[in-house]
């Protein structure tokens, strides 16, 4: 099915774009870039519908990357359903970015530059998602990382986009050192790391009960994942990294990359299904990620740091589905979550540029009498996001709560909760731009229909995106647990989404007041909140700096120019001198070494004469 | 006569063909240096031919001849496939150095590329050697010229970077020099194949702590040549006066002297020791790749951050050799022909820089990726190769090492993969501060994007890059043979149970059990 076609077709669009997209016209540049991504996604559509009903995994093999003694990994590819689930949101939804792109980054400079990495981006994804074996699987984890870093740091001009993208490859890396560690040790566990193979050979291992080799994997890749998908204690990159232009926000930071730790975890299920502590701690992780960045999200100003948190926070349901079992739940969910927040996302980029880069939701305000069509498709996105029947989010949250209760009820009243939440900073945001007056001073647009457009898309995915039966898709590879049979669930999940709404109503605008006077009421709690509980000031004194200061002053002036050049001084002041006086000689060099060939000679005559003596 | 005569005599040759061509004529001395050395590169590149049908990991191109009577030293040379690829790394770096100093080099043109081409043939030799005679006089004979380079056309302390090279690596040689004459007078040979043979079957019989003192002044020399913490202190100075052929030829090959006489010499012979050894050499090279990687991170000059990478860098290579696994012995001499590609092409570029704008301190440029970005591409994808990014060279190097001392002792592969994570903080915030953010008025001035030349020899190096970080079977293989053959007795794996299984595609491949470790 010549699978390699998929990834090697975004590719190619990189390539002609980064080698020549310099000198070619804009309308040539978006030939090769959104041209390869649709090919790619027809062949993808092509593929399925040949491979389909796919009840079972379809491999190819390419050729050996790497042999050493019994160690083989392989260049291999292959489709199951979840991988479709994945081909298809990555390049259906990439495809939109990729559209929308071209209206949003049409007055930017170094548009070639923005398109290639965006197809760079579409082929590690994409390798990510094919791949069979876990270090194919990393050349796309750390693939898209670097192109998360390129495009946060796109506006290399400022310090604060270039820090960011900093931040974002660095605190990956933490995370890729957990999951490094976890290769190593499935290679020593399993001898391959064939996804086949390793999991075929896990299916029948005892479930373990106190941590042992599986859970230690296990917790590695949640470490991995924690970094990828921006979860406690590595999320803090995710709220910088929109320093990136707003439809890599919508693409990498919020559809496709940042929920890979999701998929590694989905795809690793047998693994995680045998090592229950490690499942316990997804679960925990998740849950508290989602409670903890959503209480963020409630006071950011910032309309996009608003829907970075809210990311954050939701990649935190995917990870608690997961956490409790329900696989195929986080899947469907990290679906949904694809369509209606890349629309906040595009939308967000929409109003935006309809502001001429304003992105403070204190200078917006009254928005949906100029842009119209961006305003009814957030409201979709809002809805769905808040889980509204019948909206997608409201489907793949509600599978989620309910596994949730299933394993432990106040799991499910957390995220209830924090489902309350998420739906009023949603419309707290959406109140504050698009209702009341104007508080602005730029001449508000509606976007060009090239933007418009997949935004439109994207509504109709949001709204009936739900009813895609995702659970039952992937029931060969995840089985679906009984229900607990709890009708209520479903209406305090969806009471909770209503009264978030109805309370950002309240407060924005049925009475603009009071969201100051309860802000101030509560100031300290207030603060700690809207300065993000301080993680990055503690992570700052407590980590950064100490390296920093302690390699500089300790390290290398103490260490390496104090003590051991202190301990070689003897030789050092020495060679200085003789460095001096082959200075006063006009041709000292030849006499230098000659000098040193004698010296040489004796030591080897010392050395035969010793050697003599010895025996 | 063989083809490796011809390639280890040729650069010999050719430096004394330089020294009678006439000084002034100094243009048709770099064409004739820049031709010789091409020559010499697309020679070597013949050495390949067998190994691509035999893997069996034996010495080819061999030719042993008596060279003095007595003491009776040989001209003994063979090439396997642990010295094939860095002897192919010598001569291919050669003529990338002579395009380096086309115009950087300006006074005394005669005797530089007099010395470029010295250095080549005392460091194939090396690497070829089989007499320990005869690797000693190539050991000692690549140390020439190099200490020329410093001193001659190095920057401000010169001098002092270059004696210091010289006593460091002095006292290292003579130690050597000694264990090499003791090892003459126990069995009356010099000749490696014979006395690594003589204390395999016990012919040599050595009590233990001779083998201990042997090991250790063997090992002295090395690991100073790696350089292996604590003794590294010499490389920053020496890489930071260098000029950049220099740098370049000092990084990428002979520091590989010193981890290719660890794999070839210190451990074979004295394998026992070796593995008794092995705690506190990882030791060392895992302080080596942390302490490297922090100190790096607060360089104010760039060729000194690029040196103290260098020392992170070559502890992995330490630690995959005292892994003992097949993992390890792979990846480490895969990560010698990978650091000597992408830390020679971080000097290349460091020294594209220096001739623009003459300072080596990152604090002087800033907003580079403006008025040069083709430069700035070709940086970051080196920078990308050098942190270990998947599809690039590195990253095999590091993964096989890593997976390989995992599979002994992971707590050690715990604390080096912590370097992998450091490798990217130094090289981010280098880049960061070297490319982005606004350039100044001056700075757009002095900076113009790669010219011909200049691209004539960075591509090469980035095509190198990403061929052996996805094709790894282009290399590998004669590497691993020969590994396997050096790891045969000392291997750090009970072969538990070594079965084939037919995979689930039959016939396409078959993946043996990787036998259980400890």
């Amino acid at each position: 099915m010549y699978l390699w076609l998929i990834p090697i077709l975004p590719f190619l669009g990189f390539l002609i774009n980064g080698l020549f997209g310099r000198r070619m016209s804009k309308s040539m540049v978006n030939l090769f870039a959104i041209g390869s991504v649709t090919l790619s996604f027809l062949w993808t559509v092509k593929t399925l519908v040949g491979l389909s009903p796919l009840e079972t995994k379809y491999i190819e093999h390419y050729y050996t990357w790497i042999q050493s003694g019994t160690l083989n990994i392989s260049v291999d590819f292959a489709v199951d359903r979840l991988t479709a689930v994945m081909l298809m949101v990555v390049t259906g939804v990439g495809l939109l970015i990729h559209i929308y792109s071209i209206g949003y980054m049409a007055h930017e400079d170094g548009y070639y530059r923005f398109f290639s990495y965006l197809n760079l981006f579409m082929f590690f994804m994409l390798v990510l998602v094919l791949a069979e074996n876990f270090l194919v699987l990393f050349v796309g984890w750390e693939g898209v990382g670097l192109c998360s870093y390129l495009l946060i740091g796109y506006y290399f001009l400022e310090r604060f986009a270039t820090n960011a993208g900093n931040k974002a490859f660095i605190v990956n890396r933490i995370g890729d050192f957990g999951f490094s560690l976890a290769i190593f040790l499935i290679v020593r566990q399993f001898g391959s790391l064939d996804f086949t193979r390793v999991f075929d050979t896990a299916q029948p291992m005892p479930t373990e009960t106190s941590v042992g080799i599986l859970t230690t994997i296990c917790l590695l890749l949640l470490l991995g994942a924690t970094g990828k998908s921006a979860q406690i204690p590595l999320y803090v990159w995710l709220p910088d990294a929109m320093a990136g232009p707003t439809p890599v926000s919508a693409l990498i930071h919020a559809a496709t990359m940042v929920t890979a730790g999701v998929y590694m975890t989905a795809r690793s299920a047998t693994l995680f299904t045998h090592a229950p502590i490690a499942m316990d701690t997804v679960a925990v992780i998740g849950l508290a990620t989602a409670f903890f960045a959503a209480t963020i999200g409630l006071a950011q100003t910032d309309i996009k740091k608003v829907f970075a948190y809210s990311t954050v926070s939701q990649l935190g349901y995917m990870f608690l589905g997961a956490g409790v079992g329900a696989f195929s739940a986080g899947i469907f969910h990290l679906m949904t979550h694809a369509f209606f927040k890349a629309l906040l996302f595009l939308g967000a980029g929409s109003v935006i540029h309809a502001l001429s880069g304003e992105q403070d939701l204190r200078n917006m305000g009254g928005l949906r009498k100029y842009t119209p069509i961006t305003f009814l498709t957030l409201m979709c996105a809002g809805l769905a996001i808040s889980g509204i029947p019948p909206f997608a989010g409201f489907f793949s949250k509600d599978e989620i709560l309910a596994a949730a209760y299933v394993r432990a009820p106040w799991m499910y009243w957390v995220g209830a909760l924090t489902a309350a939440m998420t739906a009023f900073y949603v419309f707290r945001a959406l109140f504050l731009a698009f209702f009341g007056e104007y508080r602005g001073h730029h001449h508000p647009h509606e976007s060009p229909a090239v933007m418009t457009g997949p935004l439109v898309v994207l509504a109709l995915l949001s709204a009936g995106g739900g009813f895609i039966n995702v659970p039952r898709w992937l029931e060969p590879m995840f089985p679906v647990k009984p229900e607990a049979g709890n009708e209520w669930l479903m209406y305090v999940s969806i009471a909770a989404g209503v009264i978030g709404i109805g309370l950002a109503y309240a407060f924005y605008i049925a009475s603009p007041g009071m969201a100051d006077r309860f802000a101030a009421s509560v100031g300290g709690l207030y603060r700690l909140v809207y300065n993000k509980y301080f993680v990055d000031e503690i992570y700052d004194t407590t980590v950064v700096k100490p390296v920093v200061q302690g390699s500089r002053i300790f390290l290398w002036r103490g260490i390496d120019a104090g003590f051991i050049d202190g301990i070689v001084n003897g030789v050092g002041t020495r060679s200085r001198g003789v460095g001096n006086i082959l200075r006063l000689l006009q041709s000292g060099n030849i006499r230098n070494y000659a000098a040193w060939v004698v010296l040489g000679s004796v030591l080897l005559l010392l050395a035969i004469g010793f050697g003599g003596t010895a025996r | 006569m063989t083809l490796l005569d011809v390639v280890i005599f040729l650069p010999l040759v050719a430096f004394l063909i330089i020294l009678v061509l006439p000084k002034e004529n100094v243009n048709a001395i770099r064409m004739f240096s820049l031709g010789a050395s091409t020559a010499v590169f697309l020679l070597s590149l013949g050495l390949i031919g067998p190994y691509w049908f035999t893997t069996q990991g034996k010495f080819v191109f061999e030719r042993d001849i008596p060279w003095i009577d007595s003491p009776a030293i040989r001209y003994h040379v063979a090439i396997d496939g642990i010295s094939l690829w860095l002897v192919i790394l010598t001569t291919l770096l050669t003529p990338i150095c002579v395009l380096v100093s086309w115009r950087s080099i300006d006074r005394r043109v005669k005797e530089f590329f007099a010395f470029l081409l010295l250095l080549e043939f005392g460091l194939v030799g090396v690497f070829c050697a089989l007499d320990l005679f005869l690797f000693f006089v190539f050991w000692e004979i690549s140390l020439v010229p190099m200490y020329f380079l410093i001193g001659v056309w190095g920057h401000e302390r010169r001098i002092y970077a270059a004696v210091k090279f010289f006593l460091y690596t002095m006292a290292g040689s003579a130690l050597m020099l000694v264990a090499i004459i003791y090892l003459y007078n126990q069995s009356g040979t010099f000749d490696y194949v014979k006395i690594l043979a003589g204390l395999q079957n016990r012919s040599i019989a050595l009590a233990y702590p001779e083998q201990f003192l042997l090991f250790l002044a063997f090992f002295a020399a090395f690991a100073i040549k790696v350089p292996l913490f604590p003794l590294h202190t010499w490389l920053p100075d020496a890489h930071v006066e260098a000029p950049t052929a220099g740098s370049v030829m000092l990084a990428s090959v002979m520091l590989k002297m010193g981890t290719y006489g660890l794999l070839r010499f210190c451990v074979p012979m004295f394998p026992a020791v070796a593995r008794n050894s092995a705690g506190w050499i990882s030791t060392l090279a895992i302080i080596g790749i942390i302490y490297g990687a922090l100190v790096a991170m607060v360089q104010p000059n760039m060729k000194k951050l690029v040196a103290y990478s260098s020392v992170s860098h070559l502890g992995f290579v330490v630690l995959g050799i005292f892994s003992f696994t097949q993992q390890g012995f792979d990846g480490a001499v895969y990560q010698m022909l990978n650091h000597g590609v992408s830390t020679g092409a971080l000097f290349i570029l460091v020294g594209f820089m220096y001739e623009r704008r003459h300072s080596l301190e990152i604090a002087d440029y800033g907003g580079v990726a403006t008025p040069a970005p083709k430069l700035s591409t070709a940086f970051m994808i080196t920078m990308l190769a050098s942190i270990g990014l998947p599809m690039l060279n590195n990253f095999i190097g590091e993964y096989l090492v890593l997976q390989g001392v995992s599979i002994v002792n992971f707590r050690y592969a715990v604390f080096a993969a912590i370097g992998v994570i450091l490798s990217a903080c130094y090289m981010l915030w280098l880049y960061q501060r070297l490319f982005f953010g606004p350039a100044t008025e001056d700075l757009t001035h002095h900076m113009p994007d790669l010219n011909l030349r200049e691209y004539a020899v960075i591509v090469p190096m980035i095509v190198l890059m990403l061929w052996m970080g996805t094709f790894t079977q282009s290399f590998i293989p004669p590497i691993s043979a020969s590994n396997a053959v050096a790891l045969g007795p000392i291997d750090a794996r009970r072969e538990v149970h070594v079965r084939t299984v037919p995979f689930h595609e039959p016939g396409a491949r078959q993946t043996r059990e990787l036998a259980d470790a400890r």
